[in-house]
């Protein structure tokens, strides 16, 4: 897609001053805002990818919580098995009521294209403080968010062999942030769908299907009562499965009746295509069918930047020094990250290491029933690779 | 801490490794074969609890994005050059031996003085291009081109790999007496355009025209590459080193191209200079600089006179890098040809190389051991070559550094 657009900037030639001085001024216009509120014309940035002699720079933010102690094993691992891969770590401070620190971690993705984060804590309730993880996510624009579900045999849960996988639109919807009181006692939450967003994500959703060999999407939506807004999302979601994707089977599903299906029969599922506050009920649920917040990662895309991240957005600030905490989330979140870098033979041989610890050794944290510190369970996975 | 001791699964995961697992004792030997030496690894920074540093390390032969060959060591091409070349690359052949380091080297011989003798370009770019690493002597460029082609053999291989940043790294090395001390700054040039573009033409007769080409694609790449290394060394100032008083538009260019870059690196100090006065600077003060970024000549040039600072061409050592690979050669790019076959050229520059080409595969322990056996041998001062004010041979010196291996 960015080849495209940047294509289409060297065919406008007055554009490309344009294009070039929003490279050249990088602090007074964020992506987001080149996005949404510049309307005309989609503006690119141009940096260049952090990647010399064969090795690539990648943004770690470590987070509140649990972040700091899992960030650590996944430095180890990524030590260990020699992935030419150089961590710049950035602590956000959370106590702190300014956007300094986020601002520069969002920075330094920018330029190294590629992040790897755990949960940032927004403890501050003042309304000008946006939360940090949104605020990231929308000055990157990274509009679809991406949790693939898939059960471990070695973890016991209700049901067996889930496989799904949820695509969310991440940067509008609910979490559009405009919110205000007009008169004393009343208060509107705007919710935004912009057809150019479920237009992209859509896009998204079905050639992700497509190239990753899936049947069906589902869009889930709640059309019937917001019938403009998720009406948008769900007509344009018909529209690209019909014009551009009939290869793919396509169905909808209200958000109600969709958790009720997935707690019941998960295994209709394929691919889930749904807007951002669906988006996080659903992956929560799913993330709970298979056995809580310690084992999924999510992965966050826009046309320049991905971040990659654990898949329920958890601090576990409460376990955060006890040595439990389940670092599988994490250590499968740099596995992603391994494999968009193009790493394809070190994230195999973590994830078979991974599979291994989970099905066959069943080594496990007391949060899926196991018995094993988080130590134990890294050193079992160290242990595993390269022999299996 | 947390202890491991009784700890089940470090328990099998040592039986695993001893001869006490019969059954799996060849495919464990095989395997330690394959390892080719044990590798320690620096300790994680969170997690003293995780033995990461007490295991072998997976690392030399699974670089996925390094070339290896059936035994597990890493391939890494290398041309000896011109000049003392071939000898100095002998030493660091000699050294990886005695140390036992996994690496094979895939030799070809390439010169422009010699071009009868010369592999073709397209098959040591292809060489490089497979095994992502490469160490290389100097080549010679003649003063005149008996082809009548105005790109050198050097200039060819950097375009056709698109090897566009050179990395020096200029320290002061123990015991070298200079008249200045502890100086250690980077400096990084851009190296495929500039005044190296090979453009000149003669449009009438006594008057020729040269140009240089600076372009905003490749000075942001430089700019930012130099900010990320800034970052990677954790530096703390980049300098950029223009002429833009005269060449308003070129140098204009480059210089607010790394502006604009900076921008991006809050937490790391801008600041441009002159190149003139940063040549005097260089001479007068050298240890103000940290990161010093700079266009094609003027990077050359500084270079040069930064070397000669910690002691000349034989101690320096540099690399330049793609977005894939990454060749690491001497700094200064002398042949040294008043030398050849006398045995007295210093090989710390190429050692150094090889140092820090290990490094860039992960085989920091081996890196660190070349180190400190250099600094060792520097430091006794007992041995040491010509340039250095000794009476050594390259053998003596590189003798002396595989005697300190530990």
């Amino acid at each position: 897609m960015a080849v495209r657009l940047l294509s289409k900037i060297r065919l406008v030639p007055e554009l490309r001053g344009a294009a070039y001085s929003s490279a050249a001024a990088p602090a007074q216009l964020s992506d987001f805002d080149l996005q949404h509120k510049t309307p005309v014309i989609r503006k690119q940035k141009i940096i260049p990818v952090a990647q010399y002699g064969g090795r690539h720079a990648v943004t770690m933010l470590p987070g509140g919580g649990i972040g700091p102690e899992v960030m650590g094993y996944v430095r180890d691992i990524i030590k260990y098995i020699g992935a030419p891969i150089d961590f710049e770590v950035v602590d956000i401070d959370p106590t702190v009521d300014n956007d300094e620190d986020v601002q520069y971690a969002i920075t330094t993705i920018k330029r190294n294209g590629v992040g790897i984060k755990g949960n940032i804590e927004t403890k501050s309730e003042a309304a000008y403080v946006t939360s940090r993880n949104v605020a990231l996510r929308n000055e990157l624009d990274m509009y679809a968010y991406v949790l693939n579900c898939k059960s471990f045999p070695g973890v016991t849960t209700r049901h067996k062999d889930i496989d799904v996988v949820i695509i969310r639109q991440n940067t509008e919807g609910e979490y559009a942030m405009l919110e205000h009181e007009s008169v004393y006692g009343v208060i509107e939450s705007m919710k935004v769908v912009t057809a150019t967003n479920s237009e992209r994500v859509c896009r998204f959703a079905f050639e992700f299907a497509k190239r990753n060999g899936r049947k069906k999407v589902t869009t889930v939506h709640k059309a019937n009562i917001m019938k403009l807004s998720d009406g948008l999302f769900l007509e344009t979601s018909r529209r690209i499965a019909r014009d551009e994707y009939p290869e793919i089977e396509h169905n909808d599903m209200i958000i109600d009746n969709c958790c009720m299906q997935l707690v019941a029969k998960p295994h209709q599922f394929d691919v889930m295509l749904m807007t951002n506050l669906y988006g996080s009920i659903v992956s929560n649920v799913v993330c709970g069918l298979l056995g809580g917040a310690g084992l999924l990662s999510g992965r966050n895309y826009g046309d320049h930047y991905a971040v990659f991240e654990p898949g329920t957005r958890n601090t576990g600030t409460a376990i955060a020094g006890k040595n439990i905490a389940n670092p599988i989330a994490m250590i499968n979140a740099s596995v992603d990250m391994l494999e968009h870098l193009g790493h394809h033979y070190h994230a195999d041989l973590i994830r078979r290491a991974l599979n291994k610890t989970i099905n066959v050794d069943k080594v496990l944290t007391p949060d899926v029933g196991g018995t094993a510190s988080s130590t134990e369970v890294v050193n079992n996975i160290m242990g595993n690779i390269g022999r299996c | 801490m947390h202890t491991l001791v009784g700890n089940p699964v470090q328990a099998t995961a040592t039986t695993t490794l001893t001869t006490k697992d019969v059954p799996r004792r060849s495919l464990a030997m095989s395997r330690r074969n394959r390892l080719g030496g044990s590798q320690h690894i620096g300790k994680g920074l969170h997690t003293t609890s995780v033995k990461a540093d007490k295991n072998v390390c997976f690392a030399p032969l699974s670089i996925s994005t390094l070339e290896k060959n059936k035994e597990g060591r890493i391939k890494c091409t290398l041309i000896p050059g011109d000049g003392v070349g071939p000898e100095l690359v002998y030493s660091v052949q000699e050294v990886f031996k005695a140390a036992g380091i996994p690496v094979e080297f895939e030799s070809y011989f390439f010169s422009e003085v010699n071009p009868t003798l010369s592999a073709p370009l397209e098959d040591v770019v292809g060489s490089i291009a497979r095994n992502k690493i490469c160490i290389k002597g100097i080549l010679a460029t003649p003063d005149f081109s008996h082809t009548g082609e105005l790109q050198t053999l050097n200039m060819k291989l950097r375009n056709a790999l698109d090897l566009y940043a050179n990395v020096v790294h200029v320290k002061s090395l123990p015991n070298v007496k200079c008249r200045h001390h502890d100086v250690d700054c980077i400096i990084i040039r851009e190296q495929t355009e500039g005044e190296y573009s090979a453009l000149e033409h003669e449009s009438v007769p006594g008057v020729v025209e040269c140009l240089k080409i600076i372009t905003a694609a490749k000075s942001e790449r430089i700019a930012k590459f130099a900010f990320d290394y800034a970052v990677k060394m954790r530096r703390k100032k980049v300098t950029a080193v223009h002429k833009a008083n005269i060449m308003k538009l070129g140098d204009g260019l480059f210089l607010r191209s790394c502006e604009e870059m900076a921008k991006l690196y809050p937490r790391i100090q801008f600041e441009k200079m002159i190149v003139d006065n940063c040549t005097m600077q260089m001479v007068s003060n050298p240890n103000q600089f940290d990161v010093m970024v700079t266009p094609n000549l003027y990077g050359n040039i500084v270079d040069n006179l930064a070397s000669g600072l910690v002691g000349g061409a034989g101690v320096v050592a540099g690399a330049s890098y793609s977005a894939d690979c990454a060749v690491f050669e001497q700094g200064a790019r002398h042949i040294f040809s008043g030398a050849v076959g006398k045995n007295i050229a210093n090989p710390t520059a190429m050692l150094l190389c090889s140092a820090n080409l290990l490094a860039h595969v992960n085989l920091h322990s081996y890196s660190k051991m070349i180190k400190n056996a250099i600094n060792k041998v520097l430091k006794d001062g007992k041995v040491r070559t010509k340039d250095l004010g000794g009476q050594s041979t390259t053998k003596d010196f590189t003798y002396a550094v595989i005697h300190c291996l530990t």
